[in-house]
């Protein structure tokens, strides 16, 4: 019981930092960037790659998968997603789909339709015991780490300088530009941090998920039921979402493998009917 | 009302106008022409006579998101549902009643997909009357995985994921039945997707069709001029579920098969792109891109399937970044151009 | 014996967070009005006009349409019963033409607009009625140019053209003038002139000139409220109304 809690705690931690960026750049410019998943997907062969072609030790694989994930995010913003912000969302989508079926394709094409498995460092394997219940030590390795980048995210908002910038942006960016924030830039530097998130995140999955080809597409669903139930207007708002999502899939697929993901795609779309701002924001729908 | 606008004698630009406006719904050439070349098609490529009716389900499907999203402007990822739903209804129709009399007519299997299909699209229209077209974009791909997640846990009554097997329909009215060449199922489905195509056709140029391309254009101003908003929008998205469904029973049908892959994401995906491809917002755009995507799948995914997919990505890109409108959307582009120019001179 | 009140609003709020765009209203515009409402920029007239027509629901207070109290109807049923309205900023259909506009507005007003298998035109009744109403305005020669090329004055005369072929009780006028050229201002003071007597106009308007040429009352809303109502006469001399609104501009009545 405190086990599968565990379990589904880690998992949701996991979907948010895969998923943060894209309900920043979301709140932030409007833009629904479907692709988001390809940047997780970057990270997460980076990190097969590095690992069984190389022997890079997992430690250095992390921040090595953060790194390539947002200078692949800088680079797309800079070359070609700028062109899509005063575009209309069912642009937005087919562009970013598009991008979608290329990674794919490129991924299958070089690694093959298998799932991918990498072998964790002996340190990360086994189970311990926690609190009366039994955890892989890899979890709770999870949960340290995106702990540990929770706060620093939120730190980050609340009490830098850029933070009090970005969150301006987002609550309006009318406004913000009024007051000479140049929101084009801070854009570009969140679109590539949360590209870079994506691509750790993807990273750390290797040793939860599987990795094939179609991740960007699976995990899509995901991101958007984190970004519907979450909202964009905060990040606790899609943390809570996340950590959620992970426990009621996690427990869903032990307890009742039949209806798990209708009870969550319903729930998806009956926030989005009843709540249209997400189930934790704040405030009336924009 | 009171002014007897029935009885005096329009006027000479009256009458004029409504000259232009009625001849917007005449047959053009070029119409007729493809209509045409497709029915020309049985003998001209009478050994791609499978392929040419998936075209046709395929362009029927576009031609239906185009109705919902071309015309009225709702934004969906999840018309593949509805193809699916149709699919299954009409699969089970003929898996269950065949031989039982005239309930396993394809005909009234068509009617029974595309009906189901209506029905789920008449109660979940409400859910897209409201909210951006972001939260519709989810909301219909969130019912298409809803309906996906049924499809592949009801095993006893669809198969899940090893499809629906067994599914033979009985002879057309009686008389054809489907054979190994896709003869029947060749001007079976091009005979449905004309007929359907003419309804949708009257629609569009009627005023109701114009009605729903000025709450795509303006909801505001439509709801003050007295116009039941959302009423339009269940009827359009009725009518569209329906299309979809009947393209999803001659699917059925025609390969005798039904699978989850017919409510999967990339049906829709797929389908939208067609539409996008060839120009949505002009009837004949679902149908010019699924001529191309089927033409192009088959061509690239000989190669190698990747090969298929990374061209179909990078289209997708190209298009939105170069060609807004897509093939048809360009076409009137440059022959407004050509008008304007003559009639500057 | 006075004439009926077409259209009443009483004790009506609209708050927008801390703002208060309109601040307990009473107001009565009798059949056959020509009512302007003026005052300063953000004074609340467009919102004042929003409540009225159905686009924004009031916070507190009602709204009367001949005598029934419409408070909780869509702008869809308002617009049924009578009341018209056009927009300060243009709301048109970009991709139709002027004459399939004043198409759709009059199959809307006469309840074709479901009529799915007659192609558009085929009432030829319809098409006549808006053939005139284009020709009255002086833009039957560009029926069948797509709206959103326009010209920004022609679009403006098409957005008063859409409001007239309601046929409307009541007309609302959210400074259908503004920004168009001088000898088409004309133009649309004429059109507004040769409305029917019985029907019911508010015209907002930001030019005095115009205002007073065309009002029988006016009404000065500041801040959200009621500041004066009077006959023309009454508000150019009212020195409080010189004083927060006119300034010291010279008004010529
Ligand atoms: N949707 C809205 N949300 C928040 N505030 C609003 C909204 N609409 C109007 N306001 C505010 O309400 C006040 C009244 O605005 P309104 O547009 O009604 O003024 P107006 O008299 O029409 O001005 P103008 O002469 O410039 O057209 C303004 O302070 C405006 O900022
Ligand atoms: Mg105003």
């Amino acid at each position: 019981m405190l086990t599968i809690l565990l379990d589904g705690i880690a998992y949701g931690m996991l979907l948010f930092i895969l998923a943060v960026g894209l309900c920043v750049t979301l709140g932030l410019m409007n833009f629904i960037n479907l692709a988001h998943g390809a940047f997780a997907m970057a990270g997460g062969y980076l990190t097969i790659t590095l690992m069984q072609q190389a022997g890079v030790p997992f430690l250095v694989c992390l921040p090595a998968a953060f790194i390539f994930a947002a200078v692949l995010g800088l680079l797309l913003e800079r070359t070609l997603y700028r062109h899509l912000y005063d575009k209309t969302h069912l642009d937005q989508v087919l562009f970013s789909i598009g991008l979608v079926f290329m990674a794919m394709a490129m991924v299958d094409y070089a690694y093959g339709a298998n799932q991918q498995i990498v072998n964790l460092p002996e340190y990360l394997t086994g189970r311990i015991n926690f609190l009366g219940a039994s955890i892989g030590v890899y979890r709770l390795f999870v949960i340290v780490i995106c702990s540990l980048l929770v706060i620093g995210l939120q730190l980050v908002l609340t009490q830098t300088r850029f933070g009090s910038r970005l969150r301006a942006a987002v609550d309006d960016g009318r406004v913000a530009r009024g007051m000479g924030i140049d929101v084009t830039r801070i854009f570009a530097i969140t679109f590539a941090v949360g590209s870079g998130l994506a691509g750790l995140g993807g990273a750390l999955g290797t040793g939860i998920i599987s990795f094939d080809p179609t991740f960007p597409l699976k995990y899509m669903i995901y991101f958007l039921i984190v970004i519907s139930v979450g909202g964009t207007t905060t990040i606790t708002g899609p943390f809570l979402a996340a950590i959620l999502l992970g426990v009621a899939d996690v427990a869903g697929k032990y307890y009742v493998p039949a209806v798990g993901g209708f009870i969550i795609y319903t729930i998806m779309v009956l926030v989005l009917i009843l709540r249209p701002q997400g189930l934790f924001a704040r405030g009336p729908a924009r | 009302m009171t002014d007897m606008t029935l009885s005096h004698q329009p006027s000479p630009e009256a009458v004029k106008a409504r000259a232009v406006l009625l001849g917007r719904s005449r047959w053009g050439i070029a119409e007729i022409a493809f209509w045409v070349i497709a029915a020309a098609c049985y003998f001209l490529l009478p050994t791609k006579l499978s392929l040419l009716s998936e075209i046709a389900i395929l362009g029927l499907l576009a031609l239906s998101i185009d109705l919902v999203l071309g015309y009225a402007g709702i934004v969906t990822l999840g018309q593949g549902a509805f193809f699916g739903i149709g699919a299954y209804a009409a699969g089970l129709a003929a898996k269950h009643g065949a031989g039982a009399g005239p309930w396993s007519d394809p005909l009234i299997g068509l009617f029974i997909g595309g009906g189901f299909a209506a029905l789920i699209g008449f109660l979940t229209s409400f859910l897209v009357l409201r909210g951006s077209d972001l939260t519709r974009l989810m909301v219909t791909l969130g019912v298409a995985l809803i309906v996906d997640e049924i499809v592949n846990q009801a095993k006893w009554l669809t198969g899940g994921s090893d499809g629906l097997q067994g599914v033979l329909p009985s002879p057309v009215l009686g008389i054809w039945d489907f054979d190994l060449f896709g003869r029947t199922a060749f001007i079976y489905s091009m005979s449905v997707l004309f007929v359907l195509f003419v309804i949708a056709r009257a629609i569009v140029k009627s005023p109701f069709g114009l009605s729903l391309q000025a709450i795509k254009g303006n909801p505001l101003r439509t709801r003050a001029i007295g116009m039941p908003v959302n009423g339009r929008l269940v009827a359009i998205y009725t009518i569209g579920s329906f299309y979809a469904g009947v393209a999803g029973a001659l699917a059925a049908q025609t390969t005798q098969f039904a699978s989850p892959d017919y409510v999967a994401f990339h049906r829709s995906a797929d389908a939208l792109l067609m539409l996008v491809f060839g120009g949505a917002g002009h009837l004949y755009g679902g149908l010019l891109g699924s001529i191309i995507f089927r033409t192009m799948q088959d061509v690239l995914g000989n190669i190698t399937p990747q090969y298929w997919q990374f061209w179909l990505g990078a289209t997708l890109v190209g298009l939105v970044l170069f060609v807004r409108g897509g093939i048809l959307g360009l076409l009137a582009g440059l022959r407004d151009r050509a008008t304007r120019n003559g009639g500057a001179k | 014996m006075s004439p009926k009140i077409l259209l009443e609003s009483r004790q009506l709020v609209k708050r927008f967070g801390g703002i208060l765009a309109t601040d307990h209203v009473d107001f009565q515009l009798p059949q056959g009005a020509r009512h302007a409402l003026i005052g300063p920029n953000g004074a609340g007239k467009t919102t004042f006009v929003n409540l009225l027509s159905g686009v924004l629901t009031p916070t507190s207070g009602e709204i009367f349409l001949d005598g029934v109290n419409v408070t909780g109807w869509s702008a869809r049923r308002r617009a049924h019963a009578g009341m018209a309205r056009t927009f300060q900023i243009n709301q048109l259909f970009a991709d139709l033409t002027p004459l399939e506009t004043l198409m759709l507005t009059i199959a809307e007003r006469e309840n074709a607009g479901w009529s799915w298998f007659r192609p558009v035109g085929s009432r030829s009744d319809f098409v006549d009625e808006a053939m005139s109403l284009l020709r009255q305005l002086g833009i039957e020669d560009i029926a069948h140019g797509r709206v959103g090329v326009l010209a920004y004055g022609k679009q403006r005369l098409l957005e008063i053209a859409v409001a007239l072929a309601q046929k409307p009780k009541v007309l609302l006028l959210d400074e259908p003038a503004a920004g168009v050229p001088e000898h088409e201002r004309e133009q649309i003071l004429d059109v507004v002139a040769a409305l029917p007597g019985d029907v019911a106009l508010i015209l907002i308007e930001h030019d005095m000139h115009l205002v007073f040429r065309f009002a029988k009352s006016i009404s000065v809303l500041v801040n959200g409220g009621l500041f004066v109502e009077g006959t023309p006469e009454e508000i150019a001399n009212d020195p409080r109304v010189r004083k927060v609104y006119l300034g010291e501009e010279e008004v010529n009545v």
